[in-house]
């Protein structure tokens, strides 16, 4: 029998499909640790999950302040979820500020669980409330059920003799919290007591002390009258049998060049330098030792990449990952990669820029960059990643196309999917498409010269590495004669070699699948396009206009350059398209450039995800103005 | 074939000619780039090393230009960063034999950072740093090598940045070897750039190398016959410091401070003098320090050559290595462990 069983007390347990839960608390409170368990338990419970993390850029901003406040939310649910909600239902709240800097976001007649100490005039006052106002007292949360719980009074109580400093102690609060939430949600707690066993292996007080405050919140929410009216709730498992795992962006990122490496019969190599919110992809890597991965934490972007060009002219699946300030430092080295036409994959993870910008916060804002951003004429394959999950399919799709078309390509994430996470049913290694590698074999000193920019029918050329005999050969950044690759300054065969190069890249929409629609009608009022990390808002919107019986449909991009040789086709089907962005207009002026058509664009530039209501609201405005 | 077979088959001898490749040198006549170029040519044969496992790689700039002139393979990459290219290339094919041909302005000015990173890891790549004081394809700008006073075209009134000091900047960065050789003494260069390649680490080598176009005879002083014997020092291992045209004259360490005396006059011996020791690194620093004393001044102090200061420290590549061995102690991973992690669940 579990301890989860022991219950003392009978309390109504009501089904609920979905819910949004956001956990808040100043940055030291332990918000991240206590989501993550929280999300955990209810993957492997085996709901539908999808978690987004908020959390400031600076390491401890000042304690109690708007500015110290880091959240966690998720949705878990019976049916799919692509979106942590758009508003969440429940909000934990460990401080006043906290609830101050999210209290917008949570549904009215939703629940509000207060740590009561959080609430002192201190507190209160940290988080600018005015003088003698207590939002949990004078009436401001008269529209929400609230619970108040003295939080850390109780987690002391519960932890008086475990013999750990008081400081110790008051770190278990957190632990408290998640207790209460499992009691509330009906989940039990043998995931995060394992968790806390093995995290603490070395110090078993603490993990005890860890166990003991989990267990006294769950009990607490038993035992106490508090709950009486509320009860618990049940969230029906429905995942498919089979073996999953959670995953964050940043981690499919990691796994996917590993996976890709591998298929390719590749070692890989990754140049890097750690920037927000990209760096967990080379933590990810460089904990992939066993697999045979070479990570180098190299002194600047720069040397990041260029230590990549070397990998891969070497013969390596070479490959760097950044954000929009490291990805403006590279952009030189980008040139000679195109130039060199040698395999290359750069993982920009977007944030809100420009500059240092918005670290911590996604945008969309560097398609500009990936599409254009480059000395001279330079074309890149540029694919985008629309969820967690996906992170690990489209850049190993990076990986394909750099190898088998002998470009670097780039991959665009942003911060949102990087630590966003989503169950993943476990990957089949005879499901992922072959990567063909096709190194050039040596060559006898009776064969002709070797030409390293001979190309094939696909106009790609071949990749010659050091080591293998008779085809020792000097490339470089200087444009080159059309099939030695000898330095050439002449007029003719330098536009000749910018539309080869150009052609190269035009050519991959020949190999990649055709654009589909996502959901919806394939002709109709309206097609929203999106591309990205706004999948989950378009994707929930549109079903919920399309229960409403209106005439729209999704379509998601992966291949951003080159298009899919039938969206022009796609695009011409639907009254009005509408294209969402996390920022100002990018894609649009793309579609308008290569189509000629007039797009509605809808951009969102606050550093904050789409959600679903926004964009449902934009999809019914259009549809009334098209009818 | 076993291994056994192939040990019989005799390597074909290689010749300079075998390392030059078909494009001809694009370097002004007089330039020291040739010099340099025709030793490293030299010296390939003598490595044992085939051209298809030589990597050479450059960024921008005239001596940059190397890479395209030797039959190996090679990378003219972008300027400043040949040496994290290098890196990147050897630790991921630490088998092949890996060499970077830079400059003053390459290496020391827009490539300062990888200069001094590249050298505290220590991957085993050879580095030849042409040093000729002044930035010669974009026509006659001072360097971070260029002498204060002297004036260029973007130093009209003379330059007034204190000069970087290669051999102390090699050595403060962490470097494990550091060598000093002169276009001219070609000789020399090659047994300088032979030792360099046997270095096992990053090895850096600079090379006073005459640009005649934009700052001619800047080392005239170490290269006439009448003046190098009293303005040079060539070091050699467990020997003491002498020079001088009458091989008269020596240098003790006073302290800290090196001292040159007069054999002849102070009635010292050889065996008073300071004996070099390249594995020396307090020694080495202050060999680096000769070059800042001007040879009209008081405490003139010869200009050091050879090779300063060489340490065996483990390679950036090797250590890197050793950690994915130890990894796949237990085992290589496999495609379907990668993929199911490990932290996976099962829903029944």
């Amino acid at each position: 029998m579990t301890d989860t069983n022991k219950t003392t007390r009978q309390v109504n347990v009501t089904s609920k499909t979905s819910v949004s839960v956001l956990f808040a608390g100043d940055s030291g409170d332990g918000m991240q640790l206590t989501g993550t368990q929280f999300a955990n338990t209810v993957a492997v419970h085996g709901t539908e999950l999808n978690t987004f993390p908020n959390f400031p850029s600076e390491i401890r901003a000042p304690a109690g302040t708007i500015a110290g406040v880091s959240g966690f939310q998720l949705q878990f649910s019976s049916k799919p979820v692509y979106t942590p909600g758009a508003r969440f239902d429940v909000m934990v709240a460990m401080n006043s500020a906290a609830l101050k800097a999210n209290l917008k976001d949570l549904h009215r007649g939703g629940i509000i669980i207060a740590g009561t100490e959080g609430f002192d005039e201190k507190n209160l006052k940290l988080a600018g409330y005015p003088e003698g106002a207590n939002p949990l007292e004078d009436g401001t949360l008269d529209n929400y059920i609230v619970f108040p719980v003295p939080v850390l009074q109780l987690t002391r109580e519960a932890l008086k003799e475990s013999g750990l400093s008081s400081k110790e102690v008051d770190r278990c609060k957190n632990m408290f919290v998640l207790g209460l939430l499992y009691w509330l949600y009906t989940l039990p707690l043998e995931g995060t007591i394992e968790t806390l066993q093995t995290k603490f292996q070395k110090n078993i007080q603490m993990a005890e002390a860890n166990i003991k405050a989990m267990k006294a919140g769950y009990y607490f929410g038993d035992e106490t009258e508090l709950f009486a009216n509320l009860g618990r709730f049940d969230i029906a498992p429905q995942k498919q049998h089979g073996v999953y795992r959670r995953v964050t962006g940043n981690e499919a990122c990691a796994i996917a060049l590993t996976a890709a490496s591998k298929k390719a019969g590749l070692n890989l190599f990754l140049g890097s330098y750690p920037i927000t919110p990209a760096t967990e992809i080379l933590q990810t890597l460089a904990k992939k030792k066993k697999y045979g991965v070479k990570t180098f934490q190299a002194e600047d972007e720069i040397a990041g990449i260029v230590s990549s060009i070397g990998a891969a002219y070497g013969g390596a699946l070479a490959a760097t990952n950044t954000s929009g300030p490291g990805l403006a430092l590279k952009t030189e080295a980008l040139g000679l990669a195109v130039i060199l036409e040698i395999p290359l994959v750069i993982i920009n993870v977007q944030r809100g820029g420009p500059s240092t910008g918005l670290p911590t916060k996604p945008e969309q804002s560097d398609l500009f960059m990936a599409m254009y951003g480059r000395h001279g004429e330079a074309p890149m394959p540029v694919i985008a990643a629309r969820s967690p999950v996906d992170c690990f399919y489209t850049t190993y799709e990076a990986a394909r196309i750099a190898i088998e078309h002998m470009t670097p390509v780039i991959c665009l994430s942003d911060g949102y999917l990087a630590l966003s996470s989503e169950p993943w049913k476990v990957e089949s290694p005879d499901n992922l498409v072959e990567i063909k590698t096709r190194f050039q074999p040596e060559r006898k000193p009776e064969e002709p010269p070797y030409l390293p920019y001979k190309r094939d029918d696909r106009l790609v050329r071949s990749w010659a590495i050091p080591g293998t005999k008779g085809l020792e050969h000097r490339i470089g950044g200087l444009e080159k004669q059309n099939e030695t690759g000898n330095v050439s300054h002449d007029p003719e065969n330098h536009e000749l070699m910018t539309k080869l190069r150009a052609e190269k890249i035009a050519r991959i929409a020949d190999t990649i699948p055709l654009q589909s629609i996502d959901n919806g009608p394939l002709k109709g009022d309206l097609l929203v396009l999106g591309w990205g990390s706004s999948y989950g808002a378009i994707k929930t919107a549109v079903e919920q206009a399309l229960e409403a019986g209106q005439s729209v449909a999704h379509a998601h991009l992966r291949y951003i350059h080159p298009f899919p040789k039938n969206l022009g086709e796609i695009l011409g089907n639907y009254k009005q398209v509408l294209i969402p962005e996390m920022n100002s207009g990018q894609l649009i002026h793309l579609i308008r450039d290569t189509f000629l058509i007039a797009p509605v664009g809808y951009g969102k530039v606050q550093g904050v995800p789409f959600n679903e209501m926004e964009i449902l609201a934009k999809i019914t405005d259009i549809i009334k103005e098209i009818q | 074939m076993s291994d056994n077979d192939t040990s019989i088959i005799a390597a074909p001898v290689l010749t300079a000619k075998d390392f030059a490749s078909d494009q001809e040198a694009k370097w002004c006549p007089g330039c020291g780039d040739h010099a340099v170029l025709q030793q490293l040519k030299n010296v390939m044969p003598e490595l044992g090393v085939t051209p298809e496992n030589i990597v050479i790689l450059s960024g921008i700039g005239c001596s940059s230009r190397l890479p395209y002139y030797m039959a190996t393979y090679g990378v003219h990459g972008i300027h400043g960063r040949a040496l994290p290219m290098a890196t990147g290339l050897k630790v991921s094919r630490p088998e092949l034999n890996v060499w970077v041909a830079t400059g003053d302005g390459d290496a020391l000015s827009i490539g300062g950072n990888h200069f001094i990173h590249t050298l505290r890891r220590n991957p085993d790549i050879n580095v030849v740093l042409f040093n000729n004081e002044i930035y010669g394809l974009t026509k006659g700008q001072y360097s971070p090598t260029s002498k204060v006073g002297l004036r260029t075209i973007t130093s009209p009134s003379g330059v007034i940045d204190q000069p970087f000091n290669t051999a102390a900047l090699t050595i403060g960065s962490g470097g494990s070897f550091f060598a000093r050789a002169f276009d001219r003494d070609g000789k020399y260069l090659r047994s300088i750039l032979k030792r360099a390649a046997l270095h096992k680490g990053t090895s850096l080598v600079e090379i006073y190398q005459n640009c005649p176009i934009f700052n001619n005879a800047a080392f005239e002083a170490f290269a006439t016959p009448d003046n190098k014997a009293d303005h040079t020092v060539y070091l050699e291992q467990d020997k003491p410091l002498v020079f001088g045209k009458e091989k008269n004259k020596g240098i003790i360490l006073d302290g800290f401070t090196p001292v040159v005396v007069d054999l002849d006059k102070e009635g010292l011996s050889t065996s008073d003098l300071w004996v070099h020791n390249e594995a020396d690194i307090n020694k080495a620093s202050i060999l680096a320090r000769f070059a800042d004393d001007h040879a009209d001044s008081e405490e003139f102090l010869p200009r050091p050559f050879g090779v300063f200061y060489a340490a065996e420290r483990v390679t950036y590549e090797d250590a890197l290595t050793a950690q994915i061995k130890d990894a796949q102690k237990n085992g290589f991973a496999t495609l379907e462990e990668l993929l199911k992690g490990e932290s996976s669940y099962v829903i029944k």
